[in-house]
């Protein structure tokens, strides 16, 4: 290349889309993303307030319900003792998976797109990780005895069973919870000190406690960041642990259709796949709701779509994987549950789930023209939820209504408490994320100022009153 | 505490205000920690946003996370001894699940053991409200000064601040 065509070449940062759009300066990025917090809610928002609150007391109400009447008002039976319960909790441990490994591979892979996004994903893992977590409790029965779960030395001189799954899911979630947790609100403080800095009366007082007396220094900075590489590589390796243990509450059991080794990678396959869609849809209503368009842009959306569709194929690979072998293997109990869920009572849930998981989705998000326009990667997430849903039903119910003696087979049909519970849930879910925008800042700010590598060209704000102006 | 700052509009004159600080340590009678620098972002590619750089914070959180796996492993196995009880035909302490509990706890371990070194190191929290601090470094000014200046050097430490491109020079505290 000559020196006059290298000279006329673009520049890398022109060849590389903006991360923010529009001619912003810092603070007008600021003002943007504290104005969700600072002023006040609009009419959709409140809307939005208004639906999930009725339906999440409509869930409370359920569950208030079968902890006075016991489980037995759900649909469960003597063969089929887990159902939406357990289905709830493992799609919500999936959702959760959204989030923090999500984040935390884009952070330690450095990719500078992830700036707008990683803080919408890591607080749909703390919130996805509070709802699933529940579900074990509620179906104990007697929910106020669930403190006999933790290991402590009590009267009684037992310990939990830690050679049971089930204990492993409390180890494995709680230092989930704890880690993702931590993950969120790290890069928080320097964000919450901004938001301080600009508020008055009550609020400051609120964010300057938060903010735990955040100030800026370089070792400040320095630690912040340090701590950040640390716990991204440290929570891939949990996030990974979780979803695993949790397959295992299956496949430890001799049950046909869970005894089964595939079921680690295929359980956190489908967690990542349905995580994904749960943060597009997340953005989307985000920045349909907040303003957002500047910050949460189309590119975010393509580059989710490119992982949704990688997904998809690997949930693919894995669901003809795991039928494959149970097929060719040919064990009457294996193919008992097989068939229920290829040709018999389970098959229109099952087709659906594939219809949802792949053949809608997978074409939307191939086709780029159509997996760049937002509109059309909510069309093909809302699907993949739903899907999902279904996939961890058909893993659960088939195999407990079809054991190994075939007198001894049931079915299982969900009662209205069931069914509200769990529309509950959802509920509980856009109403967590809803107040949560009113009080985080959604996007992390410092980092996204970090990305845009612009100079401050706000004027600066009135300094502390303790200070003096030199003549 | 009291101190003399500048706020700077950009990198380039913090880091210029940083070296001639630097350089007036002796003139001027103070030493390089009473150097202060606020910043709202990270400034990790400038000098002055690579100060006190020095940690060993994942060597402690590596250590954190050994404890917290030696911690796993003794807990697993002392409280399967303490009520012995044999179940599905396993040894009373099992290697292969007690491992999935020293896993999860050596993460946690880890996982801690970052998150208080952070707190500690950094310093945070911290609500007294008597350290150096602008709000304008929010809006993106970067504050460079001096913590307890000489009384004698404070208009020539301002003045310094001021030649190098401070948009305002600044007093804190009493």
């Amino acid at each position: 290349m000559t020196e006059a065509a290298i000279a006329g070449a673009p520049l890398a940062t022109e060849l590389r889309p903006p991360l923010v759009d529009g001619a912003k300066t810092l603070g007008d990025v600021t003002n943007d993303i504290a104005r969700p917090i600072e002023g006040r809610p609009t009419r959709l928002w409140f809307v939005a307030l208004a639906v999930s609150s009725t339906m999440l007391l409509a869930g409370v109400a359920a569950i208030t319900y079968e902890i006075l009447f016991g489980i037995g008002t759900w649909g469960l039976n003597r063969t089929v003792g887990w159902a939406f319960d357990i289905t709830n909790f493992v799609f919500w441990i999936g959702i959760s998976h959204a989030g923090t490994l999500i984040s935390a591979i884009l952070r330690v892979s450095n990719a500078t797109w992830r700036r707008p996004v990683t803080r919408c994903a890591e607080a749909i893992t703390v919130f996805a990780l509070s709802i699933s977590a529940m579900f074990p409790l509620i179906h104990l029965g007697r929910p106020w005895l669930f403190f006999w779960l933790i290991p402590y030395p009590s009267e009684r001189g037992i310990w939990p069973q830690f050679r049971s799954p089930l204990l492993w899911d409390f180890f494995a979630i709680n230092t989930y919870l704890i880690g993702s947790t931590t993950f969120l609100l790290l890069p928080s403080f320097p964000d919450f000190a901004l938001i301080r800095d600009r508020a008055s009366g009550w609020r400051k007082k609120v964010y300057s406690i938060v903010s735990l007396g955040w100030r800026g220094t370089p070792k400040q900075w320095h630690r912040l960041e340090m701590a950040m590489r640390i716990m991204a590589v440290a929570i891939i390796p949990v996030a990974v642990s979780v979803h695993t243990i949790v397959s295992w509450d299956f496949a430890m059991a001799p049950v046909p259709g869970w005894h089964s080794t595939i079921f680690g990678p295929y359980f956190v396959a489908g967690a990542i796949f349905s995580g994904i869609a749960a943060l597009i849809i997340a953005m989307a209503l985000l920045r349909k709701l907040l303003h957002l368009e500047d910050y949460l842009k189309p590119l975010h959306f393509d580059y989710l779509g490119k992982l949704l569709l990688v997904m998809s194929l690997l949930w693919f690979y894995f669901v003809f994987a795991e039928r494959l072998t149970t097929w060719y293997g040919n064990f009457p109990s294996e193919m008992s549950v097989f068939w229920s869920t290829q040709v018999g009572s389970f098959s229109p849930l099952f087709w659906i789930m594939v219809f949802c998981n792949f053949i809608i989705p997978a074409p939307i998000l191939a086709i780029k023209n159509l997996r760049n326009k937002i509109g059309w990667t909510v069309v093909a997430s809302i699907p993949i939820i739903i899907g999902m849903w279904l996939e961890r039903f058909l893993i659960i119910v088939p195999s407990l209504s079809h054991k190994f003696l075939p007198y001894n087979f049931g079915s299982y049909r969900p009662s209205w408490v069931e069914i509200t519970i769990t529309v509950g849930t959802f509920a509980g879910m856009a109403l967590l994320y809803l107040i949560f925008s009113r009080v985080f800042p959604i996007i992390s700010i410092w980092e996204l100022k970090l990305g845009t590598g612009k100079k401050a060209e706000a004027p600066a704000l009135a300094s502390q009153e303790t200070a003096t102006e030199q003549p | 505490m009291n101190a003399i700052y500048g706020l700077y509009p950009d990198p380039d004159s913090a880091q210029r205000a940083l070296n001639v600080l630097e350089r007036a340590e002796s003139e001027l009678g103070f030493q390089d920690r009473d150097i202060a620098v606020l910043t709202g972002e990270p400034y990790e590619e400038y000098g002055f946003g690579q100060r006190e750089h020095k940690t060993r914070m994942p060597w402690i959180a590596a250590a954190g996370g050994l404890v917290g796996g030696l911690c796993g492993w003794w807990f697993v196995s002392f409280t399967q001894k303490s009520y012995p009880l044999i179940s599905g035909g396993m040894h009373l302490v099992t290697k292969w699940s007690d491992g999935i509990i020293t896993y999860e706890l050596t993460m946690l371990g880890a996982i801690l053991t970052t998150l208080f070194t952070l707190l500690i190191t950094a310093r945070i929290p911290d609500w007294s409200g008597r350290k150096l601090y602008d709000p304008a470094i929010s809006n993106g000014k970067i504050l460079i000064g001096v913590t307890n200046p000489p009384e004698k050097a404070r208009k020539e430490i301002g003045e310094r601040l001021r030649a190098v491109g401070a948009e305002v020079v600044k007093e804190f505290g009493n």
